[in-house]
């Protein structure tokens, strides 16, 4: 069989189009390449949606923490907490528990004229229940760093801001928000990477790959089992992400040098990749 | 385990919880909690000092040592780290069981790799088809302690490599200028000042390091997360003595909590940590120590 009939075969399988079964013989390196390619799609599917939704509750739950009510403060505090104190594979074990528990049939909410039926089935399916994981997670870790950014933010800044007698809301989108974003983003560029590493947990973890159709690493993991050769499928998961790192890196680093640009150039740091310093 | 637990269905509230609590798969439950501090207790140390080697290699002035430092180092970077729990044990086992495989049979003549599968004379398996139960759950356990100290031991590097780098230079040239050998430097004056710029790195690789033990799970290894998800499913009367419903989410639950209690106390304690190695240093913290006693 060519590589493009593989191609054309297996290239959406973990969408579910294309051939019905998984390979059973043969294994060779396209028919892997292309089906781990394919379980790329569901990694950069978790990946870019938890990224963009987690991004706005970061915000919140960062602006939050640093308020000075403690109605706002206390539940950042402990949101914060717990999802950066546990770890992550528990959290989708324990989410995915619990929407099972959930009624099948739906939650009914009486509103007195009338009765909604919420649906919750579609909670115990991978796209959706993972992705609230995931958001959450984000949003735990993403919003300590705009917070420790947010504390970091010069003085003199806000000074000049009182200065020109600029207050309120407009201070904040003007002044202290795209200072924030400009201190937090090295770090921020971390938690994206490590983001897009966690979505392989996703099927490791109580979701069920439903009709097989999983992410690059559920389908390495089944070459590994179905050859017992971990020295093709894992190495090729492991390229797939070299490659993605690299393409958030150079994606942040534009963002970055945007929110530089008014920065004298030699005092401008550059944009550093260091796995180990936030999680 | 009581005597008053032997007929389970006569049982009531509080009695009946105490009696289901100490059934034998829960004291196994209480006993894998034990396995995920030993991995950590185990895996600690190894990958601190695979760190240290690695982040010596680096610095090393034998080229390929370096290179080989370098790759190590650069190894974890953009792979998710889980990749490599998979992919270390089931290398190694095959590495290992391909090298006794040449020493104790070297008249097999078949191919190892036959197509897909992989097979070694009955010899050089590992652990022998007839060791003891004990003896392949301690094998699958000491390669997931290798992979948790390899993966671990890359990001140690990469932290104690930084720190390195940190110490002031002033400090090594005056070190140099009092005619130390550079062995000398990097026993007495690198080493010694080096922890503390190591140590926030480290803190984070260790709460890196306490949140990664659930993928013990994945290894195929009897963890919390295997009990927890075994004895939470739910039981019918037919099946144990003690029927409830689907508990899961309690359970995980309680693991929930002693992650939270774990990573607290680990914060707690390295910051008394960070206290003592400030000490006497010039840095800003040991500077405010040293304030605050005179």
């Amino acid at each position: 069989m060519s590589c493009a009939q593989t191609f054309a075969d297996y290239g959406l399988r973990s969408l579910g189009f294309g051939e019905r079964l998984l390979p059973k013989e043969g294994f060779d390196l396209c028919q892997q390449a292309v089906l781990i390619g394919s379980g790329m799609i569901w990694n950069l599917y978790f990946g870019i949606v938890a990224l963009f939704i987690g991004f706005f509750l970061a915000n919140a739950v960062a602006l939050a923490k640093a308020s000075r009510n403690p109605w706002a403060r206390k539940p950042a505090e402990w949101f914060v907490f717990i999802f950066r104190g546990s770890p992550l594979f528990i959290q989708f074990f324990m989410f995915y528990e619990t929407f099972v528990l959930l009624p099948r049939v739906g939650i009914d909410i009486p509103l007195g004229f009338t009765t909604i039926t919420l649906e919750t089935g579609w909670l115990t399916k991978a796209w959706a229940g993972a992705m609230v994981v995931l958001c959450l997670n984000t949003a735990a870790y993403t919003g300590e760093i705009f917070y420790g950014a947010l504390r970091a933010i010069p003085k003199g800044d806000l000074e000049a801001a009182d200065a020109y007698g600029i207050t309120g809301w407009h201070r904040f989108r003007r002044i202290v928000w795209p200072t924030m974003m400009r201190l937090a983003w090295p770090a921020y560029t971390n938690e994206a990477i490590f983001m897009f590493h966690a979505t392989t947990l996703v099927f490791f973890s109580g979701f069920p790959a439903f009709q097989q159709k999983g992410d690059a690493l559920y389908y390495a993991s089944y070459f590994a089992a179905k050859t017992f050769n971990p020295f093709v499928a894992y190495p090729i998961v492991a390229a797939f992400f070299v490659v993605l790192t690299v393409l958030v890196i150079s994606l942040f680093g534009m963002v970055y040098r945007h929110l530089n640009r008014h920065v004298p150039q030699n005092t401008r740091s550059r944009l550093k990749y260091r796995p180990q310093i936030i999680r | 385990m009581f005597a008053s637990c032997a007929d389970p269905k006569a049982l009531e509230g509080i009695s009946w919880l105490v009696c289901y609590l100490t059934t034998g798969k829960h004291l196994l439950f209480f006993v894998s909690f034990g396995t995920v501090l030993l991995l950590l207790a185990v895996t600690a140390p190894i990958a601190l000092a695979l760190g240290f080697g690695g982040a010596m290699a680096t610095r090393s002035g034998f080229a390929p040592l370096r290179w080989l430092g370098r790759i190590y180092t650069a190894m974890t970077r953009g792979v998710p780290d889980i990749v490599f729990f998979l992919f270390v044990p089931i290398a190694l086992d095959q590495g290992l069981e391909y090298l006794r495989h040449r020493i104790k049979c070297p008249d097999w003549t078949e191919p190892v790799r036959k197509g897909s599968d992989f097979v070694v004379c009955p010899a050089a398996k590992l652990p022998l088809s007839s060791a003891p139960e004990w003896e392949h759950q301690v094998y699958a356990f000491a390669l997931a302690v290798v992979a948790f100290a390899i993966v671990f031991g890359a990001f140690a590097a990469n932290v104690i490599h930084g720190a390195m780098n940190a110490v002031p230079k002033a400090q090594l040239e005056t070190a140099d200028a009092y005619g130390m050998s550079p062995r000398q430097t990097f026993r007495r004056i690198l080493v010694p000042q080096m922890w503390v710029y190591a140590l926030p790195g480290l803190t984070n690789l260790w709460m890196i390091l306490i949140k990664a033990t659930p993928l013990l799970f994945v290894l195929g290894i009897e963890d919390i997360v295997y009990w927890a998800r075994e004895l939470g499913g739910s039981k019918t009367t037919g099946a144990s003595a003690y029927p409830h419903g689907d508990w899961r989410v309690y359970y995980f639950l309680v693991l929930l909590c002693f992650y939270l209690g774990m990573t607290r106390l680990s914060e707690l304690v390295f910051a008394r940590l960070y206290r003592r190695l400030s000490h006497g240093q010039a840095t800003l913290a040991g500077e405010q120590l040293r304030k605050a006693t005179t």
